[in-house]
């Protein structure tokens, strides 16, 4: 029969555990969760670069609801356990459901610890733990105020790093006399303190806090010294401790965390506690690597293995803030039986500590440079005699051996059971082995096979590293196509790091992310100039110098070298008056050539470029306005008469599609973009070859995306139906806004779909609504800077020199 | 004495070859955006003056030596421009093609004194001759 397993908690621990389970013993137990937070699985030591915006909440979700109804498992959302019932073997939620259990695994965390002071309950006081306090922390951060964060430990600089990348001014208050004191020796405190005080937050240390204070919220925060500072929000990151207390009351044997033997079992055989609320050998953890650990011993228990058993293993720290390294292990105080290998090298900002006792490591700190942190570990677990190699130990595996190595070849010279990946205890050869085994070509295969790199990813380079060595030359660890040769970075990863690092001007992007080229080239300015352009609609001031010609003068440039003029037909839509105008305006400038377009407008070819400030300004008079034929922007919304004239139209067509045109006119893309409206099946506006369509229905609007009909043809995919003709441009507006932020710069629409997914677009767009509508806010707020007609600004006088040459010479000396 | 001429063919040169230079004005610096160009009207078409992030001046025919695009129009970066109908790059300093493409287009001499500039019309005349 099978047995009832039931799972308070659902965080990294539990959700490691079910999945060996799963494979261990599959089908044995029917297994039901409760999750306090309102959501599936997710990888909580990501919630950094969440934070710092680097990542999406959807990037971090180690298991997704598909995962759970797979595998058969009940996941209860939102369901703290308020009891548990050991007599009758039942827990109880606080929303009033009772489930039975043959096995219990408590698995409830930790809570943050809170220091008592007075005012540590004012709103704006926050701790730093999951989602929702993330959540809460980039909402306040969009005020761009000030934040204190208590804590200079791991967490508290993560916050911090991530609250100064969303534009918060950020003071960290640590207690002791350097950062990180618990993993870093004073030195290498004292440089990551100078790091992180590069990066625009303070940092002051020996401060005591004695009360937050604010007339019902908070404003700032005094220190025992008499300092007063300024902050509307407060992180507390000063520690955890194990959330014991739901297995307290129900008469479990509880210490500083739920008391387990090595097998992960409590003093109640049928219950068992994992996570950093379980205290095994006196011990309690914080870091991924032992929870993990804890996960694989427990699954083996339950599948029925009882020799399993939690052995303690030190595990390395990293910081997870782009730009610093820091690398921390083992026991790194100062002894009279220890000795101590230090390398500084302050021009590069390095640091190196080994700390020996007899002859073999015992703890490593390393800063600056990180990169044989792995090595280090490496020697310190197998304890092996480093005496032979003493005087080189410090520079590293590359030196022992006479040459150095190349990168390639320390990593290839490392030992089958080095571990790779600490946050999952993946060894070389398991994921060498997997390869092999299982024919791997991409990191994301070797993530999903193996776990290495997927939990924190620092190793990612290292697996990268053991790829190439196994796969050869078929494997590229640069499949990210670079923008351009001025760098290694692909445009994901430039776009990317232009939000997380703030960067708002070209200059500082090329700085920042260390361009090879001094500025820049035809390549990859404009994309930049786009990106920032989008990022940072109110702040960016666009460069002229980076757009194409075409983006620079609002015409097409011809073969010639003349130019050509489409002005705008809402819809499509013209009347006399518009088409006298452009009558007078071919006379006058003796136009030679005049074409309907496949747009819908009128297209005038062979202009001078002398003359497009006249041709503007007589089109001007008569109403139009550029039609951006020329842009990577919203170029024509095509249409068909619709419901007003055709015996078949089934809503107003043309009007919706005037109305999607006037409301998202002048705004830019990564490509171009061009939509039509259709107002019935029979597709008149040919709607589904479109980047964005609509196919209007009796029932309302069938929202159609990434068509193409031009390089390649295709037909659109369905987005979704919407009733009214509101939620159909919301939509279509939030879609546009989706691609605006993610797509790389030339990518079409249909592209961008294929290689995120439709699927994903379609989950962001149509079922979350909170998401729907933050990418519509952000798209109207851009508009505000973009909606201004290029041609009347330029009628006006803008960029005058453009249009006339800058001098007129040697045509007497010609004549003579 | 003219500091901040970019171009190889400074004055200097041109005295040793023993070509008379006739300098004329058509403008000074500022008239020109950086990373961008302006055009000079020529008896024999189009000339290109351009203005680097560095603040160097250089003046090409605004001819690409494919398919005669107009390279005043190009997008300026480094000492190159990138013509605007093919994506030819086309070396500022020596007039040249970049990359896998094969052709160039005349330099024309530039100083600049001050904030003015000048062209060397003579090479112009000689040309037209």
């Amino acid at each position: 029969m099978t047995e009832k397993l039931v799972i308070i908690g659902n965080g990294m621990a539990p959700g490691r555990m079910l999945e060996h389970l799963l494979e261990k013993a599959p089908g044995r137990y029917a297994v039901t969760i409760f999750n306090a937070e309102p959501r599936v699985n997710y990888d909580r030591i990501m919630l950094s670069p969440v934070l710092s915006g680097e990542k999406d909440y959807e990037e971090i979700i180690i298991h997704g609801d598909g995962w759970y109804i797979k595998h058969g498992i009940t996941l209860y959302k939102g369901h703290k356990i308020v009891a548990i019932d050991r007599t009758a073997k039942t827990v109880t939620s606080d929303h009033g459901v009772t489930e039975p259990y043959d096995k219990l695994v408590i698995a409830t965390g930790s809570v943050p610890f809170i220091i008592p002071v007075p005012g540590h309950n004012l709103p704006g006081v926050l701790t730093y733990r999951d989602l929702d306090d993330v959540r809460a922390m980039m909402l306040a951060a969009q005020s761009r105020a000030k934040a204190v964060v208590i804590g200079g430990g791991l967490l508290g600089l993560e916050a911090a790093a991530g609250l100064n990348a969303q534009g918060m001014d950020v003071t960290v208050l640590h207690v002791m006399p350097t950062l990180m004191e618990r993993q870093l020796d004073p030195a290498a405190g004292y440089l990551l303190q100078r790091a992180v005080e590069e990066r625009g937050i303070k940092v002051i240390t020996k401060a005591n806090t004695q009360a937050i204070t604010g007339n019902g919220k908070v404003e700032q925060v005094e220190l025992a010294d008499g300092t007063i500072i300024p902050a509307t929000l407060v992180v507390m990151a000063v520690g955890i401790r194990p959330n014991a207390a739901l297995a307290k009351d129900a008469g479990i044997a509880v210490n500083r965390g739920i008391v387990v033997d090595a097998g992960m079992r409590s003093n109640d055989p049928d219950i068992y506690a994992l996570g950093e609320c379980a205290e095994v050998n006196g011990m309690v953890y914080g870091l991924v690597a032992p929870l993990y650990e804890m996960a694989r011993v427990t699954a083996s228990q339950l599948a029925g293995d009882e020799t399993a058993a939690f052995v303690h293993s030190d595990t390395p720290t990293k910081l997870k803030v782009t730009g610093i390294e820091l690398f921390s292990l083992g026991d790194f105080a100062d002894g009279d039986d220890r000795q101590e290998i230090v390398l500084r090298d302050a021009s590069a900002g390095v640091y190196k500590r080994l700390v020996l006792k007899d002859d073999r490591i015992i703890g490593t700190v390393l800063y600056g440079e990180t990169a044989d942190g792995a090595w280090f570990n490496d020697l310190k677990k197998k304890q092996t005699d480093i005496s032979e190699m003493r005087d080189t130990l410090i520079f590293g595996q590359s030196y022992q051996g006479g040459a150095p190595l190349d990168p390639m070849a320390a990593v290839a010279a490392l030992p089958d059971d080095a571990e790779i990946c600490g946050c999952n205890g993946v060894c070389k050869s398991k994921i060498t082995g997997a390869i092999t085994a299982k024919g791997l070509t991409s990191l994301d295969d070797v993530r999903a096979h193996t776990k290495a790199s997927a939990s924190c990813g620092s190793c990612t380079g290292l697996v990268e590293k053991l790829m190439v060595l196994t796969l050869g030359d078929t494997y590229n660890p640069a499949a990210v196509q670079p923008m351009c040769s001025c760098t290694t970075l692909g445009h994901d990863e430039v776009r990317r790091l232009i939000k997380a690092k703030g960067l708002k001007t070209i200059p500082a992007v090329m700085q920042e992310l260390e361009w090879k080229t001094s500025c820049g080239c035809a390549k990859c300015r404009p994309a930049l100039n786009y990106y920032l352009v989008c990022d940072w609609p109110n702040e960016y001031a666009d460069d002229y110098q980076s757009r194409f010609i075409n983006e620079r003068v609002h015409a097409n440039i011809q073969k010639d070298g003349t130019y050509s003029v489409v002005p705008r037909m809402w819809g499509g839509v013209t009347n006399s008056s518009e088409l006298r105008a452009i009558a007078d305006v071919v006379d006058k400038f003796e136009i030679p050539m005049v074409k309907v377009t496949g747009g819908q407008r009128i297209d005038m070819l062979g202009i001078r470029k002398e003359d497009l400030p006249a041709v503007w300004a007589d089109l001007g008079q008569a109403g139009f306005v550029s039609g951006h034929a020329y842009a990577k922007g919203l170029r024509t919304v095509k249409t068909c008469v619709g419901s007003d004239w055709c015996r078949f139209g089934t809503q107003d067509s043309t009007g919706f599609g005037v109305r999607i045109e006037k409301f998202m006119w002048g705004s830019w893309t990564p490509a171009k973009v061009k939509m039509a409206v259709s107002g019935c099946p029979r597709n008149c506006a040919e709607a589904t070859c479109k980047d964005v369509g609509v196919i209007c229905v009796e029932s309302g609007y069938e929202i159609h995306f990434a068509g193409a009909a031009g390089l390649d043809i295709k037909g659109t995919e369905v987005l979704g139906l919407v009733k009214t003709e509101d939620e159909a441009l919301e939509h279509i507006v939030a879609l546009t806004q989706m691609y605006r932020e993610q797509a790389r710069y030339l990518e079409r629409i249909y592209k961008w779909a294929k290689r995120i997914g439709i699927a994903e677009v379609k989950r962001q767009i149509m079922d979350d609504t909170s998401k729907r509508k933050a990418y519509y806010d952000r798209f109207v707020f851009s508009q505000k800077f973009a909606q201004v007609d290029p041609w009347s600004e330029r009628v006006s006088g803008k960029d005058k020199h453009e249009f006339r040459p800058m001098a007129s010479v040697g045509f007497a000396e010609a004549a003579e | 004495m003219f500091p901040k001429s970019g171009n190889r063919f400074g004055v200097e040169s041109m005295r040793k070859k023993g070509i008379h230079m006739n300098w004329t004005a058509i403008g000074s610096l500022s008239d020109i955006p950086r990373r961008g160009a302006r055009c000079v009207a020529t008896p024999r078409g189009k000339i290109a003056v351009f203005r680097t992030a560095d603040d160097k001046v250089f003046a090409i025919d605004d001819h690409c030596p494919h398919k005669g695009g107009p390279l005043s129009q190009g997008i300026v970066h480094g000492a190159a421009v990138t013509c605007p109908l093919h994506n030819w790059v086309i070396s500022l300093e020596t007039g040249k093609a970049l990359g896998a493409d094969e052709g160039a287009v005349r330099t024309i001499p530039v100083k600049v004194e001050g904030e003015r500039l000048f062209i060397a019309l003579e090479a112009l005349a000689s040309r037209a001759a």
